[in-house]
């Protein structure tokens, strides 16, 4: 493994060190509807308390696991991201847990060469009885990110003086035909 | 089809780096089928690329389109108002459609975002294997649906040459010697004697060796030669 300087390590402003000290991951999360949101449900049953800062996106399978999704997220500032998948072997589409784990490590490679740094991106395996997994994993990685800091990107647009997209109004967004937020032109 | 692969990420970088518009083209034919140059790809790279530079203190605006064949006048200029505001192009495409942007929009200032590998076939999901050399002069028929030419590592013409052990080719044993092939389909085939009949040599004007090559169709065309 390549050691990586990431811009977050440079000196940093007032505002970034802020940033930096009440840092709170935000973390964005794909499970498929089978084994990922049952264990999410029995974690709910159980009343296993796990962070609140993963959000969660649904997929009908990991099988469906697009890079374009996993960048995405990055892109609009999220500080991690992972996937909840059946265990291997028991998937409901056969092998769909697979294909996204072998996306799932290109797409770490691909973060590794944009200089983000493959360990943002995760995956894990769990049945849907496996309420305790499903909070270890949003701890897990909630502790992983927390000790990587803030997603660069967002560090690096705060230093270039442009508004966080988070803070922004939803009335100043528009939503294009895919669901994504874009910024009104004019 | 065409089959190609993506450029080195650090290559592509330093190709468009001095640019600060960057306008991703995609192609919607091979090089979607072979995942190297699509929408999809498209998208991630650009997405790659504006979060790298951005990461870099250097952000860039890189946007990205998907045309049907970058390699045929009409689908480019559906995209020429977005490829005539970008400063630089990446194409996606073979070096055909990397080309073809290049003729089309002689301001434009293009670079490739692929290696253009081969004409080839996915022998299963994820693996691409070459079939075809573009010769020009197809002898497919004498060879039972073998290209001696694309799947012989010295091309040859009259049967393998020493190097080939047990169906191995010596160049690498993960290559089935092509003349192999070649005899063991024509045996199974009953068909074996074909090997026999003299031939007159491959006419190899119609390959590269006669210059860049030109197909005119007259029956085809709209303005009619005099």
């Amino acid at each position: 493994m390549v050691e990586r300087t990431y811009p977050l390590v440079q000196p940093i402003a007032l505002v970034e060190r802020a940033m930096a000290e009440d840092f709170e991951p935000q973390i964005t999360a794909f499970y498929c509807i089978y084994c990922g949101y049952m264990a999410a449900d029995t974690a709910g049953i159980l009343h296993i308390q796990y962070p609140a800062n993963v959000k969660f996106v649904r997929l009908p399978c990991t099988g469906k696991t697009d890079i374009r999704y996993i960048l995405e997220a990055f892109e609009q500032g999220a500080d991690g991201v992972y996937l909840v998948a059946c265990p291997i072997g028991n998937c409901h589409h056969v092998r769909g847990n697979e294909r996204g784990w072998a996306r799932v490590k290109r797409a770490k490679k691909i973060l590794d060469e944009i200089g983000l740094g493959g360990e943002r991106l995760e995956m894990f395996f769990m049945s849907g009885s496996q309420g305790g997994a499903f909070a270890i994993a949003a701890q897990t990685m909630t502790e992983r990110i927390r000790r990587m800091g803030p997603n660069p990107i967002r560090l690096s647009e705060v230093r270039a003086g442009r508004p966080d997209t988070e803070t922004e109004k939803e009335d100043s967004e528009e939503v294009d035909f895919r669901g994504r937020r874009s910024k009104k032109s004019g | 089809m065409i089959i190609a692969e993506q450029k080195p990420f650090e290559e592509i970088k330093r190709s468009i780096a001095p640019a600060h518009k960057v306008l991703v083209v995609g192609c919607g034919t091979c090089v979607t089928v072979c995942f190297a140059g699509g929408a999809r790809e498209a998208a991630i790279l650009a997405a790659s690329l504006r979060m790298a530079f951005k990461l870099n203190g250097d952000p860039k605006e890189i946007t990205e389109v998907t045309v049907q064949r970058q390699c045929e006048w009409e689908y480019l200029d559906a995209v020429a108002e977005q490829v005539g505001k970008a400063e630089v192009v990446l194409s996606l495409g073979c070096g055909v459609g990397v080309q073809a942007i290049a003729e089309r929009f002689p301001r434009t200032w293009v670079v490739p975002g692929l290696n253009t590998s081969f004409l080839g076939m996915p022998a299963e999901q994820g693996v691409w294997v070459e079939r075809c050399a573009a010769c020009g002069d197809c002898i497919l028929g004498l060879t039972a649906g073998i290209c001696p030419i694309a799947r012989c590592s010295k091309s040859l013409l009259n049967g393998p040459c020493g190097g080939s052990q047990d169906g191995h080719c010596e160049v690498n044993a993960d290559i089935p010697c092509g003349w192999q092939l070649i005899y063991d389909r024509l045996k199974a085939l009953g068909k074996v004697e074909m090997l026999y009949e003299i031939r007159p040599p491959k006419n190899w004007r119609a390959s590269r060796d006669g210059g860049p090559r030109k197909i005119v169709r007259p029956d085809l065309r709209l303005i009619e030669e005099e």
